[in-house]
């Protein structure tokens, strides 16, 4: 009966397991094909379909020459002629190479800040016994659920007042405001969930608290780091509103503003080129989640469903 | 103090070791918190406030400080004068309730079928999830270009692939983003293809720690599929959905991205939304302190949804 256990969630690695040896993992007898056709891979390839069609859609597009595009007349969901045009268009003639690299600097550094901070705060809320903790913690958590919608004006005074206008810093120190919520309300779960018996037994052998926090509670809580820094990366990448407002020079800005302004002139709209820029943004996180799949799942159920 | 642990640690031996502060917990715990709790003092309290301030006076954009002291006039004048807003504040809760429920129905279904045994799993799980990791600016604008007026991909397939009497033997019967009804509809399917797989994989693995004994005696005791649903699943899920529903509340009600990247409030303003009206009318209509007033109208509703939130993730210690 040891796989009917209730699973840790906060480890990610015994959900995984769990999956493919448990229980459920069994198909069971009287079962038959003609039941388990409608009932489970008709629905499943339906949400496939209408979940993947747009990402095909998407490709399908940017490889269109522009007469294909807007020829109905032929089937079209096929390409006949692909082409690369599109493509080197966007290289050549926009500053889409600006926006990529702007848009990972960006993320690369604020995710690297947010995940500093909120180390030491999920490790101080999840792990020290203090006045007040509890308190500081989910006040943590409702300043995650104030939307940017909310604070855009403040925000941009606060841009305007620090002269950042067109300035990647003024990205990199406002996107830790959604970005630390979410990572140290995620990693004081995977604090808590680490045993306190480890870190007690090193401060027996001589160790001091910042040696035992180092070296014993951050590399176990190193899963949790990794979905939480995969998650700011995730969003700082996606972010549109903060930067639609302070970055109006055309190389400072990122992808997604880029791409809605810049390719967009004026009514007309370049389908091909918008399609290809599209999926060259898409690919960066859509990369980094299918090498991470795993952990990205568990930190999110740890997120979402732990609390 | 210091004498008698010196004296302590003499008598077991133990080498003489000065008090460390940072052995404190409470002092390293304060220590630890003070890179986060500067940040958002600065970027996340001061915008707040900045902006309660804001909405009580009529500044604009370029004016060097805040404008005359109005107190509520720019909240009574959106309320009284301003006929966008009543449909932004309609349509906002329109839209996040219907949404709502049909991500619910189809997360769960997700989770249920994610939840059973079929050949290669991995990747279905993978590709559902998808549609939440890509940048929704990005997938927005191939739903754009999905609803063109004249191109439109999802007419063809209605008139050519399905042959739907509605479409009169034309693809471009239906204008999708043009006119005000069918435009609400379409953010709305895209708010719930892109919403989907959250509610899809917190339920999964809400699912998976429902103890399988349950079914097993249920079984036993002769249950059918759609009891075991009713009387096990459900019941036993019922955390986890209370504070799915309530998070995706949250981030719908406030949605920027998608409503402006997809229609921009267009046709007729019949798809504006509060946060699209509050833009509309601080930056590029450069009345800041009504854009102000326009986004605070959302912070009564999420406090309300915040502070149930709370209680329902108030775990029994």
């Amino acid at each position: 009966m040891a796989e009917a256990q209730v699973p840790q969630q906060v480890g990610g690695a015994g959900w995984l397991r769990r999956r493919q040896r448990g229980p459920r993992g069994r198909i069971e007898i009287g079962d038959p094909f003609l039941a388990r056709l409608f009932r489970i891979y008709i629905p499943v390839c339906f949400f496939v379909l209408v979940t993947l069609f747009p990402f095909y859609w998407m490709l399908i597009t940017s490889i269109k020459s522009d007469t294909e595009l807007l020829d109905f007349n032929q089937l079209p969901i096929f390409v006949r002629q692909p082409t690369l045009k599109n493509y080197e268009h966007l290289f050549t003639q926009t500053f889409f190479p600006h926006w990529a690299l702007n848009t990972a600097i960006v993320a690369v550094v604020s995710t690297t800040i947010s995940l500093f901070c909120s180390i030491l705060a999920g490790y101080s809320l999840g792990r020290l016994r203090f006045r007040g903790a509890n308190w500081i913690g989910w006040a943590i958590f409702v300043t995650y659920l104030v939307p940017p919608t909310l604070l855009f004006l403040g925000m941009a005074k606060l841009i305007q007042v620090f002269v950042l206008y067109n300035n990647l810093w003024s990205l990199i120190l406002t996107y830790p405001t959604f970005l630390i919520p979410f990572c140290t309300w995620l990693l004081i779960g995977y604090f808590k969930g680490i045993p306190r018996e480890l870190e007690e037994s090193a401060l027996v052998d001589g160790a001091t608290r910042i040696q035992a926090m180092v070296r014993i509670a951050i590399p176990l809580a190193l899963p949790g780091i990794l979905s939480a820094g995969m998650f700011a990366f995730t969003l700082s990448w996606n972010e549109y509103l903060y930067s639609l407002i302070f970055m109006n020079d055309p190389i400072s800005k990122t992808i997604p503003v880029g791409v809605t302004q810049d390719l967009i002139r004026g009514d007309e709209f370049f389908w091909g080129e918008l399609m290809a820029a599209a999926l060259l943004g898409s690919i960066p996180v859509a990369m980094l989640y299918s090498f991470f799949v795993d952990y990205f799942v568990a930190g999110m159920t740890a997120g979402a469903v732990k609390g | 103090m210091s004498i008698i642990t010196r004296a302590r640690a003499r008598s077991v031996g133990l080498p003489h070791k000065r008090p460390n502060p940072f052995d404190n917990e409470a002092f390293l715990g304060y220590l630890l918190l003070v890179p986060t709790v500067l940040v958002l003092s600065i970027f996340l309290a001061f915008p707040f406030i900045y902006g309660v301030v804001l909405s009580t006076t009529s500044t604009e954009v370029g004016d060097e400080v805040l404008g005359r002291f109005v107190a509520l006039a720019n909240y009574l004048f959106e309320m009284a004068r301003d006929g966008v807003f009543r449909t932004a504040f309609v349509n906002t809760f329109s839209y996040t309730f219907y949404t709502t429920i049909v991500k619910f129905v189809l997360g769960l279904s997700m989770a249920l079928l994610l939840n059973q045994v079929f050949p290669a799993q991995r990747f279905v799980r993978a590709a559902l999830l998808l549609p939440w990791i890509i940048p929704s600016v990005l997938s927005t604008l191939a739903w754009r270009w999905m609803f063109d007026p004249t191109f439109s991909v999802i007419n063809w397939v209605m008139n050519s692939g399905l042959h739907l009497p509605i479409c009169h033997g034309s693809t471009t019967c239906v204008n999708w983003l043009g006119t005000p009804g069918t435009a609400m509809l379409a953010m709305m399917i895209v708010n719930i293809w892109r919403g989907t797989p959250f509610y899809g994989i917190a339920f999964l693995a809400g699912l998976q720690t429902i103890p399988t004994d349950l079914y097993e005696a249920a079984r036993v005791d002769g249950a059918t599929r759609w009891r075991q649903f009713l009387h096990i699943t459900l019941p036993m899920l019922r955390p986890v959905l209370l504070v799915v529903i309530l998070l995706s509340t949250i981030l719908t009600f406030a949605d920027f991205q998608l409503p402006w990247v997809l229609t921009r409030g267009a046709p007729y303003n019949s798809t504006q939304l509060l946060a699209t009206w509050a833009y509309t009318i601080a930056i590029p209509g450069n009345q800041l302190s009504i854009g102000a007033a326009v986004s605070l109208f959302l912070f009564p509703v999420l406090t309300v949804v915040i502070g149930v939130v709370l209680l329902l993730l108030r775990r029994p210690e």
